[in-house]
């Protein structure tokens, strides 16, 4: 199949209330309208705003494969640039993160420089432009800033499309999966702390996505990882303290009933978490005095409450999931259909035992790194999928697993944590926002 | 003690355990507190509050060794094959009271995977120790050039 560019009922065609058409993965062209149509129409996540501490501090990532820079204000704000100089196109700045020279953006190949909001501040011999059309062009406006940012409790997200959803319609209460990360600090704040793991995918993004909540595939993906872990220390002692690795590792082999009875919610617009009535982690061991800080900020029953919500993962469709409990998220950068970064991001709790952060921090380096026997195999699944979906015969990828009428009438609510209902949810929003943005002037 | 020669060819001696897939013998190179330890960042002070790409103990080796013995890892379907080569190592210091002996070694290390690889080069650093006769290390510190990368997989050991 191809020519999906000029026939917006055939994308719509590929997606089934129970299984998606294989090209959703395969074709670079639904890629490129994804990039254009579904990664523009929603709220992406671009960084957080500890990344950007000060007045000049830069932070630059890909939102729907463009190049844009974060970048706190004169007047405190952090704003989201297109990391595109006014004048020919060179990125203004390079690297992962830095401080801006005299608070200023300064274009490596022509020197203009932008002030922190992007407008032009000055251009070399600008007597040159007098009498020419400059001051109409778009040259003149200096660097794009993307005007429909956020920045809640820290998560700076941008929406690319003049119109859509706001904010606050398009996530809703999926939100609290952040507000219990926050709430988790004794201080009430996060800060990105334990560097960035970034980890190249050759596949499809939305394979990434899906398998955040996909409960099937850790008994058998991660048998040779964590069920290894656990046959290691089946000959301790029963009150042995165990070390935090094994405590982390241990379940991810937890038989079916329990990742069933943990539970899967289902938001809007694609967004949903596992682990409803526990999860994963709820088993760690306490640290510290962590609780007794927690007690102190927030009164003995709010600290209980806060604690009580173990969160697995929670997925922002479609660029961001989190995990709450304990402080990780991943994000995913799209390369091309078959091509992902995904990167990794640890939090301090502001407050709390560093403890905590020695907790994410081995979490992440266990699960998420390019060196994670966890996510050799995930990854490895993934590019199987890439692969094997190139074969003819059944061009449909299965989502059937606890499909049920209660569903059809509309998904948001709570279901059997092995159900796939999670994907399902996911591309009824991907078939909804991959409709082409409404322009701001379009009166439908 | 060992002679400088020795510890050469110990360092050596290890990357051709790891080339050659003997990762019982390799394992049992490693003191029973030693660290794995590659970092995600230069000049990166500690594996406890900050990433790394590996910070393992002997608990976290072995469950790496034996992972690659189970018939479903399914990662290792079929089986990576790796290669070290290195430059000639330099004893850089040896303590006189504590016969600790830091040795650096500059490398290069590709991993293959069918139709797939990744070559990596860095520097390695060698904390070796003696113990009960035989020199064992207690630290092995591999510094990437590309440590912040986007990196695919690394599945075995540098």
């Amino acid at each position: 199949m191809s020519d999906y560019r000029n026939n917006p009922e055939k994308v719509q065609g590929l997606v089934h209330e129970d299984s998606v058409h294989r090209d959703v993965y395969l074709s670079p062209e639904i890629f490129t309208l994804e990039m254009q149509n579904l990664w523009r129409n929603t709220w992406i996540y671009v960084g957080h705003d500890s990344q950007v501490p000060a007045t000049g501090h830069f932070y630059t990532t890909t939102l729907a494969t463009q190049p844009v820079v974060m970048v706190r204000g004169e007047d405190g704000t952090v704003r989201v640039l297109m990391n595109r100089c006014a004048h020919k196109g060179a990125k203004l700045v390079s690297g992962h993160q830095g401080k801006c020279e005299a608070n200023l953006l300064r274009c490596p190949y022509h020197g203009w420089t932008f002030r922190l909001d992007g407008s032009i501040r000055s251009i070399p011999q600008k007597a040159g432009y007098d009498g020419t059309g400059f001051a109409e062009s778009s040259a003149a406006k200096g660097v794009v800033a993307i005007a429909n940012v956020r920045n809640y409790r820290g998560f700076v997200f941008a929406r690319l499309a003049e119109t859509g959803p706001s904010f606050e319609e398009y996530f809703g209460d999926s939100l609290s999966s952040i507000d219990n990360m926050v709430d988790r600090a004794p201080g009430g704040r996060l800060e990105v702390a334990g560097g960035t793991l970034r980890y190249l995918h050759d596949c499809n993004w939305k394979m990434f996505i899906e398998n955040l909540n996909d409960t099937m595939h850790p008994m058998v993906a991660h048998e040779s990882a964590a069920g290894t872990a656990k046959k290691l220390w089946a000959g301790q002692p029963e009150d042995a303290p165990k070390p935090m690795a094994i405590e982390q590792f241990l379940p991810f082999v937890n038989g079916y009933g329990f990742f069933d009875e943990m539970g899967v919610k289902l938001w809007e617009n694609g967004h949903s978490y596992s682990g409803v009535n526990f999860s994963i982690h709820s088993k760690y061991s306490s640290e510290g005095d962590y609780e007794a800080l927690m007690e102190q900020a927030y009164g003995a029953e709010r600290a209980r409450a806060i604690l009580g919500e173990v969160r697995h993962n929670t997925v922002y469709y479609p660029s961001l999931t989190i995990k709450g409990a304990i402080q990780a998220i991943r994000v995913a950068r799209p390369i091309a259909h078959d091509k992902t970064v995904i990167e990794s991001f640890t939090f301090r709790l502001v407050g709390a035992p560093e403890r905590l952060l020695e907790r994410t921090v081995l979490y992440t380096r266990l699960i998420n790194a390019p060196t994670s026997v966890v996510g050799h195999d995930d990854r490895h699944c993934y590019r199987a999928m890439q692969e094997g979906l190139a074969a003819d015969g059944n061009e449909w990828v299965s989502m059937h697993r606890n499909h049920g009428i209660a569903e059809r009438e509309g998904m948001a609510g709570v279901y059997n944590g092995l159900s796939e209902v999670s994907m399902r949810g996911q591309f009824r929003a991907w078939a909804r926002f991959m409709r082409p943005p409404k322009s701001a002037g379009d009166a439908s | 003690m060992s002679t400088d020669a020795d510890l050469v060819a110990f360092v050596y001696h290890e990357a051709r355990l790891l080339d050659e897939q003997r990762f019982d013998e390799w394992y049992d190179l490693y003191t029973e507190d030693a660290c794995y330890w590659m970092p995600l960042t230069r000049g990166q002070p500690d594996g406890m509050t900050h990433t790394s790409l590996m910070c393992e103990d002997k608990l976290l080796l072995r469950v790496r060794i034996e992972r690659l013995k189970n018939p479903h890892s399914f990662s290792q379907q079929p089986r990576s094959h790796a290669q070290h080569v290195l430059q000639a190592p330099q004893v850089e210091t040896v303590d006189a009271a504590t016969g600790l002996a830091i040795l650096r070694t500059p490398f290069f290390y590709m991993e293959s995977q069918m139709d797939e690889s990744v070559i990596l080069s860095g520097v390695v650093w060698h904390h070796l120790v003696h113990s009960e006769g035989h020199i064992r290390i207690q630290l092995k510190k591999i510094e990437l050039v590309n440590c912040d990368a986007a990196l695919p997989s690394i599945q075995l050991f540098l």
